[in-house]
């Protein structure tokens, strides 16, 4: 089909700008980091960073409790994941390859349980974990973090199983497995990529929880890092650099983790398409 | 908000689901059936972890949530632990508070602008991406995985610092286009400035999803159908309206109720930008719930609050998952 001249450029004029639009944000964010305060707070911007500091990204980790927080979000983060996906597994491979009764109602349970608001039921948790003198801890964090991932745990993992042919699982079994070595030796290594997708959604959503460790725990060496970043603007006093460089600190694990997700379900979405 | 990693959700969009969730191959039944005889047992005692995380850890929390909005919870009965039963009254209390109806008034507005504006950009993003060549969609595609994997609490401050009063670089450009008022602006000093930074915030981080799904979507449609419109005599706009559109209706309906769930229910982004603020004036339902049970102490009354956001929550959601089982029944 022939295009006229306007009609082939406005859609790459307006995917530019766009894309401009969608990338600016992050760019300045990097670009602040790196900036020397001098160049940030000037009249006219500085588009490009052209002296690069490494000042900033100085301050945001020499500020109070740094490396504790990152351990404490790295701890939190981690151990949720594992055992939501533990826990996953288990349930997953009932869904996928057991026929019983309740299957179906379960299945919509977990997809229920998936958009839980959570942000709404922080009263009620903190009551909670009050009650059992748990405040300021990283256990109910941690718990209920692995709560928040487990139902998409669940039900992505149970496409990942399903996927694997029955038949490798059988003739394992043919050949003297039990089921539950069949499962070790077959089916685990083949799920490896499928554990990889799955708990990399679940780190970027407990690396990122923000509404319970701001209601649970006050103290300052038990917070997590999203916490610390929406209070280091004030306690640094507009300290922009400073503020960026921290931001940048936070973002960079997930951005990285994500384009090399995203990556992997774009092109299973295109292979879908074409396996119909 | 989790909003990136809301992004996660495959329940919504029929084309990733089918694309990452395999349905599981029909002979299984059989096979299966003839060993469940054997371990009935099994499956159930697979899934007792998962169970009991869900009724332990979301279940007692939402009916702790139900038994604190019929007490009295101030700081007194906090500090000395007691319980005392007080009826309605917490109910009766928000009901009738003009505050109440107003931040209802306010949620609902604004979780409508947001998802207007989502799924309005995210089509025509979603539509621009099908039409584009393949570098350029590439690039595109760069830009919204970029904005999408954002972590909230990050990108707010970096929106915080975009619209900066002073040395912001918002405001230098439109003073440099020649509204010269807005060079000192204080854009977290009145509501409704407030709640543009914070909608153009999420609309910025929520469109991705919309566009980069509804562009999968837009590859699943069968090439033939295009042809045979074309055959037919449709021009450009009515192959749109008759081919492209109905392929795309269920997306477009399910992603349409994910976006008002997610929304409606955003916290971190309304409360890190501004705590609600200006003067309590940016607090939508759950923020309100946050500030009257935690910050306020009145914890009957903010559960009380919180249980009827959660209750509009229910039922959007139960709305959404009907339609998202009706579309893949064959899957289950």
């Amino acid at each position: 089909m022939k295009r006229s001249l306007i009609g082939r450029i406005w859609p790459n004029a307006t995917a530019v700008v766009l894309f401009v639009g969608f990338v600016f944000p992050v760019y300045w964010m990097f670009a602040t980091a790196f900036k020397p305060t001098g160049d940030i707070i000037t009249d006219d911007p500085v588009w490009f960073p052209t002296d690069v500091t490494f000042e900033h990204f100085k301050k945001a980790v020499n500020a109070d409790n740094f490396w504790t927080l990152v351990l404490n979000s790295v701890t939190v983060t981690v151990s949720s994941v594992v055992i939501s996906l533990v826990i996953a597994l288990f349930a997953a491979f009932a869904l996928a390859r057991m026929r019983f009764k309740g299957r179906r109602g379960l299945i919509v349970t977990f997809m229920l349980a998936q958009m839980a608001p959570w942000e709404v039921m922080i009263i009620a948790i903190y009551m909670i974990v009050r009650d059992s003198d748990m405040l300021d801890s990283l256990i109910p964090l941690t718990v209920f973090y692995t709560m928040m991932v487990l139902p998409l745990t669940i039900l992505t993992l149970r496409g990942y199983v399903a996927a694997v042919p029955k038949e490798l699982e059988e003739s394992a079994m043919v050949d003297g497995c039990t089921r539950a070595q069949a499962f070790r030796k077959v089916i685990f290594p083949l799920l490896a990529p499928g554990l990889m997708a799955t708990s990399l959604f679940g780190f970027i959503t407990a690396w990122n929880e923000f509404p319970l460790v701001l209601i649970l725990n006050k103290a300052n060496e038990k917070q997590t890092l999203p916490l610390w970043l929406s209070q280091f603007q004030t306690a640094f006093g507009d300290d922009w650099g400073a503020t960026m460089a921290a931001s940048s600190l936070f973002a960079l694990p997930i951005l990285i983790l994500f384009i090399f997700l995203q990556r992997k379900a774009v092109s299973g979405l295109t292979d879908g398409a074409v396996k119909g | 908000m989790s909003v990136q990693t809301e992004g996660t959700d495959t329940a919504g969009k029929p084309a990733v689901r089918k694309a990452r969730v395999p349905a599981p191959p029909r002979g299984a039944d059989g096979a299966s059936r003839a060993s469940s005889r054997r371990g009935a047992g099994v499956p159930y005692l697979l899934l007792l972890p998962a169970l009991l995380a869900t009724v332990i850890l979301l279940g007692w929390p939402l009916v702790k949530n139900g038994m604190l909005s019929f007490q009295n919870l101030n700081p007194r009965q906090l500090i000395q632990h007691l319980t005392e039963w007080n009826g309605f009254a917490n109910y009766r209390e928000v009901l009738t508070e003009a505050e109440f109806w107003h931040v209802v008034e306010r949620s609902v507005f604004f979780t409508a602008a947001n998802v207007v504006l989502i799924m309005g950009a995210g089509t025509l993003i979603g539509l621009l991406l099908a039409r584009l060549g393949k570098k350029m969609r590439l690039t595109l595609l760069v830009g919204l995985v970029l904005a999408w994997a954002m972590p909230v609490v990050a990108a707010t401050t970096v929106y915080q610092w975009l619209f900066a009063q002073r040395f912001g670089v918002v405001n230098w450009v439109l003073d440099k286009l020649g509204w010269h008022s807005m060079a000192d602006h204080n854009w977290l000093e009145t509501q409704f400035s407030t709640f543009a930074v914070v909608t153009l915030l999420i609309v910025w981080m929520s469109v991705p999803f919309v566009a980069i799904n509804l562009y999968a979507a837009t590859t699943t449609i069968p090439r033939e159908l295009y042809e045979a419109a074309s055959l037919d005599g449709a021009g450009a706009w009515k192959s749109f309206t008759s081919v492209t559109l109905p392929f795309l209706r269920p997306f477009l309906y399910s992603t349409t109720f994910l976006e008002v769930i997610w929304v409606f229910k955003s916290f971190t982004q309304i409360f890190a930008m501004n705590e609600g603020g200006p003067d309590h004036l940016t607090e939508t339902l759950p923020i309100y719930a946050y500030v009257q049970g935690v910050g306020n102490q009145h914890f009957g009354v903010g559960a009380a609050i919180s249980f009827l956001t959660i209750l509009a929550l229910l039922i959007i959601t139960s709305y959404y998952l009907r339609m998202v089982l009706k579309q893949e029944e064959d899957e289950l």
